[in-house]
């Protein structure tokens, strides 16, 4: 059957769909289902980690494997500094931009270093929004607590409350940046519902928040001239005879060589996981998104938590093919669009967290209710026009540009007709471990952003990424800048591997795997 | 597969055929699937890609390409993620194009709409050819976007250009050495920045949590245990 006939039970059935509410699931319902469906709990992709600050936790096969992976810089190699600066921040996305503006406005000498472009990054493709307690009837604390339930209670609440508490003047920098969040009548920012929050919180610039936010990062790091290093991948930190950090060796895209900056703190904002594609899920990420910087913190001693979970977003496009994995915002089920199955069901609440609502897909889909693509993909649908039908004609045209955009150019209107969807790997929930400063457990060396872990417990809330990213990117830079005058240039060694290649050796690891990744392995081979 | 499943198939007769087609990459003539993505046909075709791909989602402009189709003689432009190649079309990767950006204090611009011209003196001087608004893979109105900063109306700008994915397409095609998406980047911070009404519930907001509104209930939630804690979220709804 071609798509516009399966598509006919969207229609057929919207309108007695509108009428229904669906209650959320209790939260035994909840635990049973995420335990049954949820890709975190394959306890085939899991194995523990040989060595190392985590030894014996387990995580999946594809991320053990990289942290365990032998580090391309050789014992002796030449560490004499082609830079030297106050700070350096490796990765330029939100966290990575965040923590140099703000080291910067301190005083600080900065450098940032990407393996791409300034700016290319997940944080680019937030669509959804950044969850922010500014409404009248909503508070730091509600903020909190539905965070923390969608975290199944395992957040730190250290981490969190700074989070909640700083969102508001994180939002006042931002609009005094120029960043154009989408308004009330009244002057007011505009607050939509995302999924597991209790309150409207979502600041939203409609469907190009991230986009939106990033473009006036970037600027603002090019008005202020801060150094950049493009196309230069991270593939090594260095560390002083105390193992606390020094700097960064990096590796030149372009002519292959090697630069060594030495700095008296290093930020990892280094993202994330997707493309390492964790269970062969497709991904939602960039494509730099390999994990980088959790393979140099651990090797320098950093250590991880919440390894083990991941974010499935509910909503990865299944069609056409050139889409697969690409996110539908879920901005279209915060508007109260349908998940429906190939039976014109409903099958849960819409609105709940992303690890309920990804596992009710996949229980469809395993349960025989899901539409297959002849590609062998399977999905439900994402009921769209009622949108249009709900708020009036246009709607979905003027609150997601962006999404009918993308699926205009392979000829789907998605104000016409629903979209099919899959789970897709989104998100990386845990890391590096820090403190409220945004530092690991290894001196000098700090982590901010989607690299980090902690604060978002197993599930993260949708709209508190691209808050984290401006809050710790804001504390980690300003710690780094404010620490920098006070202390001298330690030595540059890379003294950290000995251990980590010894450890190596005697469990047998020699398994011949270099990481960080850098870039997935696309590339066709003959 | 059940029966229910057989049921529910979308036929996706590119896929299933794998039909080979011939396109020119740079110049070079590939056979790769019909369909796919032209970032995924330079993958296919075994290239190496660094420079050129960024969030393969179509938002951060990396991947901006030219191309042509089969008996088509207008060059068009595409973001490489988001084109799906067909038989006979010829591709090449645009270079980064060195456009000259102005560096601003956003913040203490005095007069944002005439700074405009001692920032991009060059933005007044749009001759009309429409290659800029031809040449965005966005579908921006970019011309009109340009006489619409060069004549103060920072607001339609600021909404025209929400889409721009800043891959500079619009640059190097000026015959007036214009770049318009810098222009519109300056004009929609500073609508932003200096045009915008000051959102009054916000600094209510900082304000109530730099006087401690919120300390009493903050001490009593973190005095909690673990199980009384998740009972009063169980109570949030």
């Amino acid at each position: 059957m071609d798509i516009h006939a399966l598509q006919q039970i969207v229609h057929q059935t919207r309108d007695a769909r509108r009428k229904q509410t669906l209650p959320k699931f209790s939260p035994a319902e909840r635990d049973q289902l995420i335990h049954k469906y949820h890709p975190d709990f394959r306890e085939r992709a899991y194995r523990p980690i040989r060595f190392g600050p985590n030894v014996g936790d387990k995580t999946v096969v594809e991320l053990a494997t990289l942290l365990e992976g032998d580090s391309p810089i050789p014992d002796d190699f030449d560490l004499a500094p082609d830079y030297t600066t106050d700070v350096l921040v490796v990765g330029g996305g939100g966290a990575g931009c965040a923590a140099a503006l703000h080291a910067h406005a301190a005083g600080a000498k900065v450098i940032l270093a990407t393996k791409l472009r300034l700016g290319d990054s997940n944080s680019v493709m937030a669509q959804g929004g950044m969850q922010i307690s500014v409404a009248p009837e909503d508070s730091p604390v509600t903020h909190f607590l539905d965070t923390l339930k969608g975290g199944h209670m395992q957040n730190d609440h250290q981490l969190l409350k700074v989070m909640v508490e700083e969102g508001p003047s994180i939002a006042k920098w931002l609009l005094s940046l120029g960043v154009l969040f989408d308004r009330d009548g009244d002057g007011n920012l505009h607050v939509k519902k995302g999924g597991g929050s209790s309150k409207p919180r979502l600041l939203t610039c409609s469907d190009y928040t991230g986009l939106e936010i990033m473009r006036v990062l970037k600027d603002e790091v090019l008005n202020q001239n801060i150094q950049l290093l493009e196309f230069c991948a991270a593939v090594e930190l260095t560390s002083d005879e105390k193992g606390n950090c020094t700097g960064a060796i990096f590796k030149d895209l372009d002519n292959h060589r090697h630069i060594v900056v030495a700095a008296k703190s290093v930020i990892l904002a280094t993202g994330g996981i997707g493309r390492l594609h964790i269970q062969g899920f497709p991904t939602s990420n960039h494509y730099g998104a390999t994990g980088d910087g959790l393979c140099l913190a651990y090797r320098l001693g950093a250590k991880l938590m919440h390894i083990d979970t991941f974010q499935y977003h509910p909503s990865g496009a299944v069609y056409p093919e050139q889409l697969i994995g690409a996110l539908v915002t879920e901005g279209i089920r915060s508007e109260g669009g349908h998940l429906v199955n190939a039976k014109g069901d409903r099958f849960v609440n819409e609105l709940d967290t992303r690890d309920v609502v990804s596992s009710s897909i996949i229980r469809e889909c395993e349960e025989g209710r899901g539409i297959r693509t002849m590609s062998g993909r399977i999905g439900v649908w994402l009921d769209t026009p009622l949108l249009d039908a709900e708020h009036g004609p246009g709607t979905v045209e003027k609150h997601f540009p962006a999404m009918m955009l993308q699926f205009e150019r392979f000829g789907i209107d998605i104000s016409k007709d629903p979209v099919l969807i899959y789970p897709t790997l989104h998100y990386q929930n845990g890391g590096v471990k820090i403190d409220t400063n945004s530092e690991t457990n290894v001196k000098n060396l700090f982590v901010a952003g989607e690299a980090s872990g902690g604060l978002h417990g197993r599930n993260r809330l949708m709209g508190n990424s691209l808050l984290d990213l401006m809050v710790f990117g804001k504390r980690s830079g300003l710690t780094a800048a404010g620490r920098a005058a006070g202390m001298s240039q330690g030595k540059l060694t890379v003294g950290h591997l000995k251990g980590f290649r010894a450890e190596s050796k005697k469990h047998g690891s020699g398994n011949g795997v270099v990481s960080p990744m850098i870039l997935p392995a696309y590339t066709r081979k003959e | 597969m059940t029966q229910e499943d057989k049921e529910n198939i979308i036929d996706q007769p590119e896929v299933i055929r794998h039909k080979m087609v011939t396109i020119e990459i740079a110049g070079k003539k590939y056979e790769v699937p019909e369909g796919i993505t032209v970032i995924k046909a330079l993958w296919y075709t075994g290239q190496e890609v660094v420079r050129g791909a960024g969030c393969l989602g179509g938002f951060c402009g990396a991947c901006a390409a030219y191309y042509r189709t089969k008996d088509d003689p207008k060059v068009r432009t595409c973001l490489a993620c988001q084109m799906a190649v067909q038989d006979g079309m010829s591709i090449t990767m645009m270079p980064p194009f060195p456009a000259r950006k102005a560096t601003y204090d956003i913040q203490t611009l005095k007069d944002p709409k005439q700074d405009l011209f001692n920032l991009y003196p060059e933005a007044p001087l749009c001759r009309n050819c429409n290659a800029c608004t031809e040449a965005c893979p966005q579908k921006i109105d970019v011309r009109e976007g340009v006489w619409k900063a060069v004549f103060g109306d920072f607001k339609s700008v600021s909404e025209m250009f929400m889409d721009c994915v800043m891959c500079g397409m619009c640059t190097p095609v000026c015959i007036a050495d214009i770049a318009p998406n810098l222009v519109a980047l300056y004009v929609s911070r500073a609508q932003g920045a200096h045009f915008t009404e000051k959102p009054l519930g916000l600094d209510t907001r900082i304000k109530e949590i730099e006087d401690g509104r919120f300390n009493d209930e903050w001490t009593k939630i973190l005095k909690m245990t673990e199980k009384e804690l998740a009972d009063h979220c169980a109570t949030v709804k």
